[in-house]
């Protein structure tokens, strides 16, 4: 193969894809060509380099510039200056360098920019970087080495003990110790075990499961083989959702490849070790995720919790022993084989060792994906790395854990983020979902938001889940329309707790989390609703109006003109003003207003004509 | 593909991978800027920086970076390089057709002898 000057990584995660990368590789490919350098320059399509809001991204190696927003234009431009002349290209290079950069300065690469450099990447370790299609590219970042590692100096017991050493714990969110899994799995007696990786992921907001699947396929097989290896299992599943194409079509080739180098199949690395992976496409369900649904869903049954015990290391996948472990604790298990349980616990805290990775999505600047040591406090998480509030605006609170978890407000952002702290705040850690949520969000209605999507995914087994969600969010459905009652408040308290306690799985035992946690932290907002029919953050369409400044407003006709009802009247040059009856609150006149004449208030303005 | 039975067969695949993704990363022992302003591109820049890599590709040498700057501001001696090893002054050459830029390679790089006659400048442009 030909040596390169230029390696173009292009970030082909799901988010850059969705803003058009393929069509800014193809304009470098054809640029290259056209100057007749595509032999001597790579273009490489990497999985999520983690900044999905500054998509297409790319870097230009070897000197590590970032580049955001990419357009096929812009591509054209970066391959005549930045390839060609080794002129950096200072428009279009990543967030905050352009107004500081002069000609000669070096732009920064990924450890000056304060986005990357806060991050230990260890479960991401390849994501961005490598060509996940590519298995000597794995390699070539000490893949299969660690696999290489257990099979042939460790027993069994040893890689366990490894894994307990380290304090690794689930990161799909329970947190469980992932070595004492495989030892009780281990310890079964039985003929046949399974080992699953659960990609199930289905959270709202979180999708560091999908990049690591996209970004780094072999780390997922790499750590089931050495799983199945511990707990003296033959077969592994990856259970998939249909939902993420992608990642099948990359962990498809990902265990081809690996079959043909050997790393899978019989005798792996010449021992008497066998291990074969099968992917399972689930549709979509979220209760799936949860490990006894997701077994019976593997089995071709019905997607549904059943009680535990027995547990799944007990009996499992066709009454089987079986371990499932979640896609990013497995890509965190080969470099710890590899560089020992000591070297992992240099990351992160006592309890809670290691990085997390967090999807950072809603009102922050940076969104996409970081991956930071465990006990980095939420506010250097949301500041330092995601960067604050895109409009400079106060970050009101966070939500994280998705449907099952709450919502911390800022006056906790100090908190060290691990398993413990995070559930003492009444939220959890979940899979890593945050939404960031500030004044324009109003905690009612993110309740609401949560339970409807609890209630559209109940499995229907347990009747507390089932019709309990549903009698929930009925209410939240009336306190955000003004019909609620303060009874109504204590109800959904009662409610919550009862389907808490009464449910079989963790999807109603977390289901009402969200009405929790906002309530004991903005019950304030709650009794707003409903004492003085006020929507504190200006969501809830109940009580808002939409009103005219006649001091501000110049009779441009902008907004009447916009009106989807023509609820607003006023001829050219005179005052307008919005007939409150025929407005449905959409919020387009505020839109065009360029005189900011038109502002909402709450309560609700009671008389027809308001101004 | 063939099936790895062993450590040593592994490290040779991983060996292999780094010289075709090594060039992506910076931080090498040294680097050869190949002016590709467009009297150097007129000058025949391009093959002489095709010259090059394919002569260090050819010789294993994988801790060279090759990058493109602009015009160095040496028109009439086109094309140019500049080699800058780490810790030495940089030499720009001129002249560099795809037989001299080999020469470079032998002679500076291998052997870290400067090639006098084809020297114009030492030190930064």
């Amino acid at each position: 193969m030909a040596l390169t000057t230029n390696t173009i990584l292009i970030c082909a995660g799901g988010g850059c894809i969705s803003a058009g990368e393929e069509s800014v590789k193809q304009a470098f490919e054809r640029k290259l060509k056209e100057f007749g350098l595509d032999t001597v320059v790579k273009v490489v399509e990497t999985g999520c380099m983690g900044a999905c809001s500054l998509g297409p991204l790319a870097v230009i190696y070897p000197d590590g510039v970032y580049y955001q927003k990419l357009t096929p234009k812009a591509a054209e431009k970066i391959v005549e200056e930045h390839i060609l002349k080794g002129r950096v290209v200072p428009e279009f290079l990543f967030e905050g360098e352009k107004e500081k950069l002069t000609i000669k300065e070096k732009p920064r690469g990924a450890e000056e920019i304060p986005f990357f450099a806060r991050q230990v990447k260890i479960a991401l370790r390849n994501v961005g970087v490598i060509d996940p299609m590519s298995i000597e590219e794995y390699i070539a970042r000490d893949g299969y080495f660690a696999l290489h590692k257990a099979l042939t100096q460790m027993t069994p017991e040893e890689v366990i003990k490894e894994i307990k050493d380290s304090g690794l714990r689930g990161r799909g969110g329970a947190g469980f110790p992932t070595g004492l899994k495989w030892e009780l799995a281990r310890q079964q007696q039985s003929d046949i075990k399974y080992m699953i990786c659960n990609a199930d992921e289905g959270d709202p907001g979180a999708f560091m499961d999908r990049s690591i699947l996209e970004g780094d396929p072999h780390s997922i097989v790499e750590a089931m083989t050495i799983a199945g290896y511990a707990i003296g299992a033959k077969q592994g599943f990856v259970y998939v959702r249909a939902e993420y194409p992608l990642a099948i079509e990359r962990l498809q080739k990902a265990i081809e490849d690996a079959h043909a180098y050997g790393f899978l199949g019989e005798n792996i690395f010449g021992t008497d070790f066998s291990f074969d992976i099968e992917i399972r496409i689930g549709a979509g369900a979220f209760v799936c995720g949860e490990e006894t649904a997701l077994m019976h869903s593997i089995e071709g049954k019905r997607g549904q919790p059943r009680v535990k015990p027995p547990f799944p290391v007990q009996r499992g996948l066709w009454g089987k022993p079986t371990v499932i472990n979640n896609v990013e604790t497995l890509a965190l298990v080969p470099p710890i084989i590899l560089r020992g349980a000591s070297w992992f616990r240099q990351f992160g805290t006592e309890k809670s060792p290691g990085t997390k990775v967090f999807a950072l999505a809603g009102k922050i600047k940076n969104t996409g994906l970081v991956e930071v040591p465990m006990g980095i406090t939420l506010r250097e998480l949301l500041y330092e790395i995601g960067g604050g509030h895109p409009q400079g605006k106060q970050i009101k609170a966070v939500q994280t854990g998705g449907p099952s978890g709450g919502v911390i407000p800022a006056e906790y952002f100090d908190t060290p983020v691990d398993y413990e702290s995070l559930g003492k705040l009444g939220a959890i850690m979940g899979s890593g979902g945050m939404i960031v949520l500030d004044e324009d969000d109003c905690m009612v209605d993110v309740a609401k938001f949560f339970l409807e999507f609890t209630v559209d995914e109940s499995c229907g087994k347990c009747t507390p889940c089932r019709e309990g969600t549903k009698v929930m969010y009925d209410i939240l459905d009336k306190i955000t329309k003004g019909e609620g009652t303060m009874e109504d408040i204590e109800k959904l308290e009662k409610l919550a707790l009862v389907i808490k306690d009464s449910s079989l799985c963790g999807l109603g035992q977390t289901a009402p989390n969200p009405v929790l946690s906002t309530l004991k932290y903005y019950r304030h907002e709650y009794e707003a609703h409903v004492r003085d029919g006020v929507c504190p953050a200006k969501r809830c369409k109940a009580f808002i109006s939409y009103v005219i400044n006649p001091e501000k407003c110049v009779g441009c006709t902008a907004c009447a003109r916009v009106c989807p009802t023509n609820a607003i009247r006023g001829e050219v040059r005179k005052v307008h003003e919005i007939e409150q009856d025929a407005c449905v609150r959409c919020g387009s006149c505020i839109e065009v207003c360029r005189f900011g004449a038109i502002s909402k208030v709450t309560p609700a303005v009671s008389s027809a004509v308001a101004r | 593909m063939s099936k790895v039975k062993s450590l040593e067969e592994l490290m040779k695949i991983k060996e292999q991978a780094i010289q075709n993704i090594k060039m992506r990363e910076s931080g090498k022992r040294g680097k050869i800027i190949v002016a590709m302003g467009t009297c150097g591109i007129a000058a025949g820049a391009k093959d002489t920086l095709k010259a090059i890599v394919e002569y260090l590709s050819e010789l294993k040498i994988d801790d060279i970076a090759v990058v493109q700057s602009g015009c160095m501001g040496l028109c009439e001696v086109e094309p140019t390089i500049e080699v800058a090893l780490e810790g030495q002054e940089p030499i720009v050459y001129g002249h560099v057709t795809p037989e001299n830029a080999k020469r470079i390679i032998q002679s500076h790089i291998l052997e870290g002898k400067i090639v006098s006659d084809l020297m114009v400048k030492r030190g930064e442009v």
